[in-house]
């Protein structure tokens, strides 16, 4: 059956697979999740603050970012990040915005919205006397957030915010939409140069298969060694 | 120290869990909270050092008043030592840690001399060799004593303690009791919620006796047990001494 399947394509363009593309989806994915998990952060303390305005402006942008499709979010910041950049910086032209730059600011934004969640979540599970000693013993609520209630808040809620960064991980490959040659993006080209699109395909989705299994099976292991700490 | 004049606090519109109260700890002195529960006994020492509003009255603690919105709050939680039933240790960081964290960043103290400071009083609650462990690694006595050891570690003008041992196993009371008579021994302010009337009769001064959000009875020690002037007080106390 595979008689006429040329798997050698693979082989000859592992270097740009992996080192492009694969490079870009990691990039993407990390700086992402990272930028996501501080933002959101902020987005949940404001929904906890207790001031209402700033509570509503939170919950109306987490609702936003989670009823639209990821893909118009990347299309709509694509093309709209140049005119906010003019607006800002009030030059007289779309300010100049590579399609790497447009597509993490995307996914900072949009990841946000589901970090945010996770991480509010996350400072609801700590009990109510913990903020209340911290005080007890003299810090301000921006201390007892930054060293007492975050951190526990963060530790907790790990393995749920690694299993949002495996969705992410996977999430990044619809940036295709801005042709940026991530490792689907890669693997699709060369399919199409070589006309080797079932064999390409095939190997994308195993490498996809690959790390996203391994991934979940690592923080399954780490959920249960943080449950046997507790 | 502490002065607590006509102190009322609702929770909602309907549930008034503190009526009236007035009273007042002098530096030095000991006094004993105690009264059933439910009775606002634990949100008068939390009304203290602000952990709890009220709506109307005046707390006042060292001439500085707690409900007037200038007062710097953390400057003056940072001066009144608390304890709490649940001990309230931070589990992410090492006992060692939990009491040098507000040392370095409230009272600006260096990392040697709050890690000095730590030990000197791991040492006097006799938990030094459990410095590098988290808290989930002792037993409760052990973790209430490092709780006293934190509070201890802000240099405090005074010492509140919610029912500090009323969540220990039997056995790991007296280990706690035990650091706390030292404490009022050597002059230390206490407001202490408790229903150990070994504790009350051995080092209080006063005890007061709260009951629905009033303060029924506030009386020397030597009265209190001696004769107490109300019928709630003398059923209380016939209730839990009658063992």
């Amino acid at each position: 059956m595979f008689a006429n399947f040329d798997f050698d394509v693979i082989r000859r363009s592992l270097g740009y697979l992996f080192f492009d593309g694969m490079t870009f989806t990691l990039t993407l994915t990390g700086l992402g999740a990272l930028g996501g998990l501080i933002f959101g952060t902020l987005i949940a303390l404001m929904r906890l603050s207790g001031f209402r305005l700033l509570g509503r402006v939170a919950g109306l942008y987490v609702d936003l970012m989670r009823s639209l499709p990821l893909v118009l979010v990347i299309f709509w910041f694509y093309f709209l990040v140049p005119f906010i950049g003019q607006w800002l910086t009030g030059s007289s032209r779309p300010m100049h915005v590579g399609a790497f730059t447009s597509s993490l600011v995307t996914f900072i934004m949009f990841e946000a919205a589901y970090f945010s969640e996770i991480m509010r979540a996350g400072i609801q599970s700590i009990s109510k006397g913990q903020p209340a000693a911290a005080q007890a013993l003299g810090l301000s609520y921006s201390q007892t957030m930054r060293y007492v209630v975050l951190p526990q808040a963060f530790r907790n809620m790990l393995p749920v915010l690694l299993t949002q960064t495996i969705v992410l991980f996977q999430d990044t490959s619809l940036v295709y939409v801005l042709s940026i040659p991530d490792f689907l993006g890669a693997a699709s080209k060369v399919a199409q140069r070589d006309g080797r699109l079932v064999e390409m395909y095939l190997f994308a989705a195993l490498v996809y298969f690959v790390i996203s299994c391994a991934a979940s099976f690592g923080v399954r292991r780490l959920q249960a060694r943080i449950a046997f700490v507790h | 120290m502490i002065e607590i004049s006509h102190v009322d606090k609702w929770y909602g519109p309907s549930f008034q869990a503190l009526r009236d109260c007035t009273t007042s700890v002098s530096k030095g002195e000991v006094v004993v909270v105690c009264g059933p529960s439910g009775s606002g006994k634990s949100t008068l020492i939390k009304c203290v050092n602000a952990l709890e509003p009220f709506q109307s009255g005046e707390i006042v603690v060292d001439g500085i008043r707690v409900n007037d919105p200038k007062t710097d709050l953390p400057k003056l939680r940072a001066r009144v030592g608390m304890v709490f039933q649940h001990f309230e240790l931070f589990p992410h960081l090492k006992i060692i840690e939990n009491l040098c964290l507000a040392q370095q960043k409230v009272l600006g103290r260096s990392r040697e001399e709050a890690m000095a400071k730590s030990s000197g009083l791991l040492d006097r609650v006799g938990l030094n060799d459990h410095a590098r462990k988290y808290p989930a690694e002792l037993s409760g006595g052990q973790q209430q004593r490092v709780a006293i050891a934190r509070a201890l570690a802000m240099d405090p003008i005074a010492m509140l303690f919610d029912e500090p041992t009323s969540a220990l196993d039997p056995e790991m009371i007296s280990e706690v009791l035990d650091v706390m008579v030292d404490l009022a021994r050597e002059g230390m302010t206490m407001m202490v919620v408790t229903h150990e009337m070994g504790f009350a009769s051995k080092v209080a001064h006063r005890v007061i006796f709260m009951d629905k959000g009033e303060i029924v009875e506030d009386a020397l020690k030597e009265d209190f047990f001696g004769s107490p002037r109300s019928d709630r007080a003398q059923k209380f106390l016939s209730k839990i001494l009658s063992h």
